[in-house]
């Protein structure tokens, strides 16, 4: 049963990118460390300073009043990392695939189809972004930054932000022109970054400016993460998965509508 | 025109076909940080009182020591990636050199304008840091002379390495092996003061931290002559050796 | 499913066939291929002759079932490439213009991942892979990463991964163009071994010659339309005499004038004459005796340039 779904075209088309990109990854793997060294950095940069700047952060809801500002910030660096991991491989790598390689020219002349590529493609940087995640989260255990045990959570959590935001790349992608474009993805991604929720909390901003944030999709991806690493599970988690769970989707829809129309000569 | 203008010339042709994207994002990044990290952040810090800090507002600290690390990345931006496409075959380097323009014309010109770039970057940050109301337009303009030192620190002898670099996989590594610790441990978002000993002493010794410490003091005041002579000492040297060395590289590369 | 009812052994059939690419965003449209007729049928080797911008890439790829027929119908292997393109593209090997190989993969690794792309057992295209580069004599390269290799590589490793999934119909669009002499050589005749095994090859050239050596039946493309059919012999005999006389002169409008008798039908290029003639060496001495002095002459053969000259007033490759 599970053997004829696994050869089934509609799981074997995608599963042989996927099988693609580990081939080359078998060769490239140590990016997967360099890629995990910048939150690593951010992480001591905050535990060994910023951390004694801010002290506590006050005000999360339910749980621990004032909990220590790198329990804070570590979750949060966490789903970046799983978004960058997939994000990256999805618009970057991707776009160098479409543009400069042609790899999917030869790949669309045996029985794939456009939607085998495309799910396959977003399957394999879903594993990227986990492999980032589990691997940073190790250093985030290592370091006594996990509280409680539903910090297993993480992982759920991290695939579905892998998927969010890799689905999210390759809609991003298809719009993409030339190197110059990702000068403007990196100026919604870098606001972004730096507005939801990273560095503080909601508390912080007016009411208005809390709403906007709230819609962020990292906004999301945080909350996902950050409590139930700090043991707090409410409403909100569930919600974050939902969201992140539709964002994907539609995601996805309009990634498959766009390669239909830019890969068919 | 002297042979080393007529390589920054083109390196100006070719900055006006995208100069409009570099000023968005020259604008944009410090905007950005300044608000989140100086503004957000700073709330938490300035009402936690820590001492680290003695009372200066975290903005205020965080603004000289950002646009110090962002000429840094100005710097090392401009003088690896361009240089090592141009250094390969078919890049702007083997072209210039078949001309009767010298290496170390191309690289007094290339490095004219990366010059260029670290300063016109570097005023449009401090644009921002006055919008902000960190310092008055006075004050800022004082702070452009170490901005440009701190950049062409990091640029001169970073472009005599990328000209013989053979794969771009290491520029990747510099920035994030190299640039982003100097980033996050010189002193741009905590002071060193917080660090480890040990490690406290190996910042001091980094171009950002000398860097940092030189814009800090322009920008806040309150100086002390003899460490701003350290800090400008240091930097200059620095680009100076690597001025020299990369004379030698550009040499090197391209005469054979 | 994939029977050829169309008649025994056709393997591929198409009436009207025709693509129209329009712009995005507007503008006018272009008719690649306007309305053509053709059949291949199992194990010949079927060409189209043109030169480019003619049409002849652009029927490959809709055959190839990767580009959408845009009028007129094409059955591939039986099959509509609209509704059954994920199966035809199972049974096809397909060579283009440009070698689309992966280069982020070693030279073994592009047969071993593409294999898969057919869903073929990993162990079977183990196996594949080693026949493929000992016939592609890619053996010592195996572990090279592909921008290591030479033109006439690459192009040998593009048509050993096209054969991966043991095709029943490969195509191979402008297989030679840009290799050198030898890797020319090489290439045909890994192609006519092909053909020996009962491979039905279907390619496009712009070379005269390579059509004549590979070829049983072809096509001649211009602006989208089929402008003759036929066996290569059978075209030269039905459009073209056997021997050609190619004369070059100081003032060729002086002495065109002198030699217009000669001769069945003359051609004139901007920098030669041609006269067609069964005994070109006869036609060189009426020349001769019209006192005309060429400033060099030369017999030759007759060939597919000559019919594509003679049904378009053009050359082939500009």
């Amino acid at each position: 049963m599970l053997r004829a779904l696994w050869r089934s075209p509609a799981v074997a088309g995608p599963a042989a990118l996927v099988e693609r990109n580990l081939v080359i990854y078998r060769h490239t793997w140590y990016l997967l460390l360099a890629e995990v060294f910048e939150p690593v950095l951010y992480l001591l940069s905050m535990g060994v300073g910023i951390g004694a700047l801010v002290g506590h952060v006050p005000g999360l809801g339910g749980g621990d009043p004032s909990v220590g500002y790198v329990d804070f910030v570590a979750p949060a660096l966490l789903a970046t990392a799983a978004m960058n991991g997939a994000m990256n491989e999805t618009t970057f790598n991707i776009y160098g695939k479409l543009k400069m390689l042609h790899t999917y020219d030869s790949i669309l002349a045996t029985p794939l189809r456009i939607r085998d590529v495309a799910l396959g493609e977003v399957a394999w940087a879903l594993l990227r972004g986990t492999a980032v995640t589990v691997v940073f989260g190790a250093a985030v255990a290592a370091f006594g930054l996990l509280h409680s045990p539903w910090a297993v959570l993480i992982l759920p959590g991290s695939l579905l932000i892998a998927f969010a935001f890799a689905a999210a790349g390759l809609a991003v992608v298809t719009y993409i022109r030339s190197w110059q474009d990702f000068q403007l993805v990196q100026l919604v991604m870098l606001p972004m970054f730096l507005f939801a929720t990273t560095f503080y909390p909601l508390g912080v901003y007016a009411r208005p400016v809390q709403i906007a944030v709230e819609c962020l999709p990292l906004y999301q991806s945080i909350e996902l993460v950050r409590e139930p690493s700090l043991g707090v599970m409410n409403a909100g988690v569930g919600l974050a998965a939902l969201y992140l769970l539709v964002f994907g989707a539609l995601s996805m829809a309009l990634a498959l509508h766009r390669l239909e129309r830019t890969l068919v000569p | 025109m002297a042979p080393a203008l007529r390589e920054f010339c083109y390196w100006m042709d070719r900055y006006r076909r995208v100069w409009r994207g570099t000023v968005v994002i020259s604008v944009a990044n410090p905007l950005l940080f300044l608000a989140a990290m100086g503004a957000g952040l700073g709330k938490l810090v300035d009402a936690n009182h820590s001492g680290h800090l003695t009372g200066t507002p975290y903005l205020d600290f965080l603004a000289p020591g950002l646009l110090a690390a962002a000429a840094m990345q100005t710097g090392v931006i401009e003088a690896t990636f361009p240089v090592f496409q141009s250094a390969r075959s078919g890049g702007n380097y083997p072209a210039a050199a078949a001309t009767p323009m010298r290496p170390v014309d191309i690289l007094g010109g290339h490095l004219l304008f990366v010059a260029f770039r670290v300063l016109l970057s570097g005023l449009l940050f401090l644009a921002v840091v006055v919008a902000f109301g960190v310092v008055g337009p006075a004050r800022a303009l004082l702070a452009a002379g170490p901005v440009l030192l701190t950049g062409m620190a990091f640029a001169a002898p970073l472009m005599g390495w990328a000209v013989g670099v053979d794969r771009q996989s290491r520029l990747n590594g510099l920035y994030r092996f190299v640039v982003m610790p100097l980033y996050m441990f010189s002193g741009t978002f905590f002071p060193i003061s917080q660090l480890p000993h040990w490690l406290r002493s190996v910042a001091t010794c980094t171009p950002l931290y000398q860097g940092v410490a030189l814009t800090r003091g322009a920008g806040l005041g309150g100086s002390h002559p003899g460490a701003t002579a350290v800090h400008v000492g240091y930097l200059l040297a620095l680009t100076a050796a690597g001025v020299w060395a990369a004379r030698r590289s550009y040499t090197r590369r391209l005469n054979r | 499913m994939g029977d050829e009812s169309a008649g025994a052994g056709v393997l591929i059939e198409a009436v009207g066939l025709r693509k129209v690419h329009t712009p995005r965003g507007g503008g006018e449209a272009t008719e690649a291929v306007a309305g053509i007729d053709f059949r291949v049928h199992r194990g010949e080797a079927f060409g189209f002759l043109g030169p480019n911008g003619a049409g002849k890439s652009t029927t490959m790829r809709m055959v190839a079932a990767v580009s959408p027929v845009s009028g007129g119908t094409l059955r591939v292997l039986g099959m509509d490439p609209k509704t059954h393109g994920p199966a035809i593209r199972a049974r096809l090997g397909s060579v283009p213009q440009d070698d689309t190989l992966d280069t982020e993969l070693t030279v073994r690794e592009n047969l071993l991942v593409y294999g898969r792309y057919f869903g073929l057992p990993r162990a079977e295209i183990r196996e594949r892979a080693t026949q493929l580069l000992d016939f592609a004599r890619l053996v010592d390269k195996a572990d090279e990463q592909v921008e290591a290799l030479s033109g006439g590589m690459r192009r040998r490793l593009t048509i050993a991964r096209s054969l991966v999934n043991r095709p029943d119909i490969l195509l191979l669009d402008e297989p030679t163009t840009g290799l050198d002499p030898q890797a020319r050589h090489l290439l045909w005749e890994r192609l006519f071994r092909l053909k020996q095994e009962g491979v039905t090859l279907l390619l496009t050239t712009h070379y005269m010659d390579e059509a004549e050596q590979l070829c049983d039946r072809l096509v001649v493309m211009d602006h989208g339309r089929i402008v003759a059919q036929g066996t290569p012999r059978g075209l030269i005999a039905g459009h073209c005499t056997r021997e050609v006389l190619e004369l070059r002169f100081d003032d060729q409008e002086a002495a065109a004038g002198k030699i217009r008798h000669l001769g069945d039908r003359q051609e004139k290029l901007p920098d030669r004459l041609l006269v067609y003639a069964d005994d070109g060496e006869d036609a060189l001495k009426a020349v001769h005796r019209t006192g005309v002095e060429p400033l060099t002459a030369l017999v030759r053969r007759s060939g597919l340039e000559d019919v594509f000259l003679t049904l378009t007033g053009r050359t082939l490759v500009d």
